[in-house]
């Protein structure tokens, strides 16, 4: 290897090639300047996390929920007021006994690949849904059959009346009943479908998916939307663009420059600590899309000692005061709102029974009194704290600490997220790998009712959702909601519900947040909703 | 040292399979449960018990091993079980990111840090070695992610120079790549420099003391040519190391500089695989991590005899 340098006159050299590297590097910066304008028609979103499971039935994952949204349809969908409307179907009739309903489908829907929407199609989906979606087993135990009478029309027969049948069509959330070709759904609800075949309004660009980095979705030219006003994913789902691209982006503080900077246009969740400087810029729009946002909850484990006695779980809830969970969480008091609605506040079931300790902070006392009376013996509560999601890592250090105070021994043991998931499905005792309690955060949709809500699930250890309480008096008030004919009705029992939780402590919300979303000044029609949509929005 | 060569490559075939087991020991006794990731939030323990059988997650393990080794030796080395995408086709996509990261860095580093170290020796303990030092000593103390941030905020949110993010293939046009890979190529570089630098000064100090450099001198010859011919090629061999080395170390990932510039490449990829205990993708990353390293040890060998002709392999 030879260097092109002389080195009896270095000093020159250096300057003269320094000078020429210079102006290498001014020549190639402007050849370089200008970057790709982004399309006009290109909308660039940063979302919460990486798109990696493209089956949103097969997992409860939101970014495969969202995925949903954007290549299938559903059959019914919420508007802003919770109430369902029709989305794929044009009309539907409910025979006088209650036994058989009829959905006829929109005229000209059609999936990706050119193929019609059939009643056929209807069935194996809802079929598929209901195999893997709390709310849609239940809807299944109350299914005769379901099929269709003529291409465009689907019947479901019922055992029995069922009140919430539309309820459960028009479910937002986790997991969402969409609609695809029968050839997929089909597939058993333990694989993932094969191809990303929807009626949605967007269709997947499978070439450019690069899981991880990004996921590419073009406007499916041929969708038919409705005529009404959108309204969160109810009514008329109109694309304006012609592309969506989502990328990942590691780093917050990358992110935040690359919005500000105009390479990106709409960042879905930027941590509560650079709202300020994203809402000071000026260019930008911060909002909260979500208005039922979010639930952290702490859950005990009820299976083993001491956390199996009810009174050792109330008493850990007793001990807790929402605020101080929030302001080490989220700090803005303005992001969250003390909140004892296990089926969150800002719903038509939303009652504080119950709630009281949690939302004035004034259970300690309480707490202390439940553990004498249980005759707690100082055996550690081992809480499982993951320290890698910035969302998850501050709730059991809190909680913890409140715990501590009243008198319990806590074993808080730190580990990553994905380990914590896996740890949390061990029903064994603590002594083999078992826990006592964890926190997570639910989207308030996935929540906001009995049936949704997998932690008022009362059916223990075969059936139940990790924690495993065994209250057979919730299953069957939540059986006894699933078949009320009211909302008022409802609202009584859904009250009943969470005392009952309350009483037996299967579960605590600690907290409601919200997650403003933001996006730069030249998008327009940006909606709200219990998901992020990506429809009637314009960029200029 | 073509026999040298061939021995050094079967050597390393029971490297790599020693690397293969323990890769999948390790992770199949780290907790965490790809089937829970699949299956979200809200799934039942009889949901994730239905997946991991359909994932295979609940065959015995040697059963696994011998099934994954299997496929390895046909070239296959499975597929994500979370994405459901070939592994090969995951890397793949990864590859041109960081081998471009690797290349430009390096490159960039020696043609800046050889010139350097070998003034800063050439002139030791003058301003000028005292500034390459400081150089050095910055390059090493200051943060990667420190550099990159503030590279982004002076030349991408101050001068609007270059892109904050991203990366462009070479195929888009080179001046799109070039535009956005010289951010993250000028923060690694400074690594480099110091990296390089420090140990091309150290090399030729030791050398430029020696008898046969005077008597190089003595005889009249060019100050460039001594340094060159005779100082230079003699203390190559641990700045070829170290630069085989550091290429060896970008190529298996700089996550915190891919991070900062969302450049797609193989860190950040072996990142999302372990939090989502992606195992066939993790072995297959730490399989070709392993691979690059001992294919890059075998060329800085080989470079040895080249530069050294004292050096020979039998």
């Amino acid at each position: 290897m030879t260097l092109p340098l002389d080195l009896k006159r270095m000093p020159g050299r250096i300057g003269a090639g320094l000078r020429r590297t210079g102006l290498s590097a001014a020549v190639l910066a402007a050849a370089t300047m200008v970057a790709a304008p982004l399309s006009a028609e290109t909308l660039v979103a940063v979302k919460h996390s990486a798109l990696r499971v493209l089956d949103p039935i097969l997992t409860t994952a939101y970014m495969s929920r969202n995925h949903g949204y954007m290549i299938f349809d559903t059959l019914f969908a919420l508007d802003e007021s919770m109430t369902p409307q029709p989305q794929m179907v044009d009309s539907w009739t409910v025979s006088d006994d209650g036994l058989t309903y009829r959905f006829t489908l929109r005229e000209g829907l059609k999936f990706h690949d050119g193929s019609p929407v059939t009643g056929d199609d209807v069935a194996a989906s809802i079929a598929r849904w209901g195999e893997r979606d709390g709310m849609g087993q239940v809807l299944m135990d109350f299914v005769e059959s379901m099929g269709q009478d003529g291409d465009n029309v689907f019947v479901m027969n019922m055992k029995e009346p069922y009140g919430l049948v539309i309820d459960s069509l028009a479910k937002p959330s986790s997991n969402v009943p969409f609609i695809m070709p029968k050839r997929l759904a089909e597939t058993p609800s333990t694989e993932p479908i094969p191809e990303q075949i929807g009626s949605g309004p967007f269709t997947w660009v499978e070439e450019e998916f690069q899981p991880g980095v990004k996921a590419v979705y073009a406007k499916f030219e041929d969708y038919v939307p409705r005529d009404e006003e959108p309204s969160w994913s109810a009514g008329g789902k109109v694309v304006k663009v012609d592309r969506v691209e989502w990328v990942v982006m590691p780093d917050d503080q990358t992110t935040l420059n690359a919005i500000m900077a105009g390479e990106i246009d709409y960042w879905e969740s930027p941590p509560s600590d650079l709202l300020p400087v994203l809402e000071a810029s000026g260019e930008l729009e911060v909002r909260n899309l979500n208005v039922l946002g979010y639930q952290t909850i702490m859950r005990p484990n009820a299976l083993h000692p001491p956390m199996d006695n009810p009174l050792i779980r109330k008493a850990a809830i007793a001990s807790v005061y929402q605020k101080d969970v929030l302001d080490a969480m989220i700090g803005n008091p303005d992001l969250y709102s003390l909140c004892g609605a296990m089926f969150v506040c800002g719903t038509p079931l939303a009652t504080d029974v119950g709630s009281e300790t949690l939302t004035e902070g004034n259970g300690q006392d309480l707490a202390r009194q439940l553990l004498e009376e249980a005759g707690y013996d100082g055996t550690p509560i081992v809480i499982m704290h993951p320290t890698d999601v910035g969302t998850l890592r501050t709730q059991p250090v809190v909680v913890a600490q409140a715990m501590r105070d009243v008198g319990f021994e806590v074993d808080l043991q730190a580990m990553d997220w994905q380990t914590l998931v896996g740890r949390r499905a061990s029903q064994a005792p603590i002594a083999d790998g078992g826990w006592n309690m964890f926190m997570t955060n639910w989207v308030g949709a996935d929540v906001f009712n009995p049936l949704v809500n997998n932690m008022v699930n009362g059916k223990g250890p075969d059936g139940g959702w990790f924690g495993w309480p065994d209250v057979p008096e919730l299953e069957e008030l939540r059986m006894a909601y699933a078949t009320s004919g009211s909302l008022e009705e409802q609202q009584e029992i859904a009250a009943k519900i969470q005392e009952v939780a309350y009483d037996e402590g299967v579960y605590a919300p600690i907290g409601q947040y919200f997650v403003p979303s933001a996006w730069t000044s030249n998008l327009e029609g940006v909606l709200d909703g219990p998901a992020p949509f990506f429809w009637n929005i314009s960029k200029n | 040292m073509f026999g040298y060569i061939v021995q050094r490559i079967l050597a390393a075939v029971p490297v790599m399979g020693f690397v293969a087991l323990f890769v999948f020991l390790m992770l199949r006794l780290t907790p965490g449960d790809p089937a829970a990731i699949i299956a979200g939030d809200t799934a039942t323990p009889e949901q994730l018990q239905r997946i991991r059988e359909a994932l295979g997650l609940n065959d015995p393990l040697h059963i696994q091993f011998i099934t994954w080794i299997g496929n390895l030796f046909q070239g296959d080395f499975g597929t994500s079980v979370i994405s459901g995408k070939p592994v090969i086709e995951l890397i793949a996509a990864r590859m041109e990111p960081t081998i471009s990261l690797a290349l430009t860095t390096i490159i960039l580093s020696v043609l800046i840090a050889v010139p350097l170290g070998v003034i800063a020796a050439w002139k030791h303990g003058t301003l000028i070695d005292r500034f390459v030092m400081l150089i050095s000593v910055l390059g090493f103390s200051v943060p990667v992610f420190v550099i990159g941030y503030l590279m982004i905020s002076l030349f991408s949110m101050q001068l609007n120079w270059f892109p904050v993010q991203g990366f462009r293939p070479i195929g888009d046009g080179l001046g799109q790549f070039l535009h956005r890979i010289a951010l993250p190529t000028f923060t690694l570089t400074l690594l480099y420099i110091a990296l390089i630098a420090r140990i091309t000064r150290t090399s030729m100090l030791e050398i430029l003391g020696d008898d046969y450099i005077r008597t190089a001198r003595a005889k009249g010859l060019p100050e460039r040519l001594v340094l060159m011919r005779h100082a230079l090629r003699n203390c190559s061999v641990p700045i070829i190391t170290v630069i085989g080395i550091g290429f060896a170390l970008i190529i298996s990932g700089v996550v915190v500089t891919e991070s900062v510039f969302n450049l797609p490449g193989l860190g950040r990829l072996t990142v999302d695989a372990v939090l989502a205990r992606d195992y066939p993708v993790i072995q297959a990353v730490i399989l070709l991590a392993s691979l690059i390293y001992v294919v890059i040890n075998l060329l800085i060998d080989i470079a040895y005899v080249l530069l050294d002709p004292r050096i020979r392999y039998s």
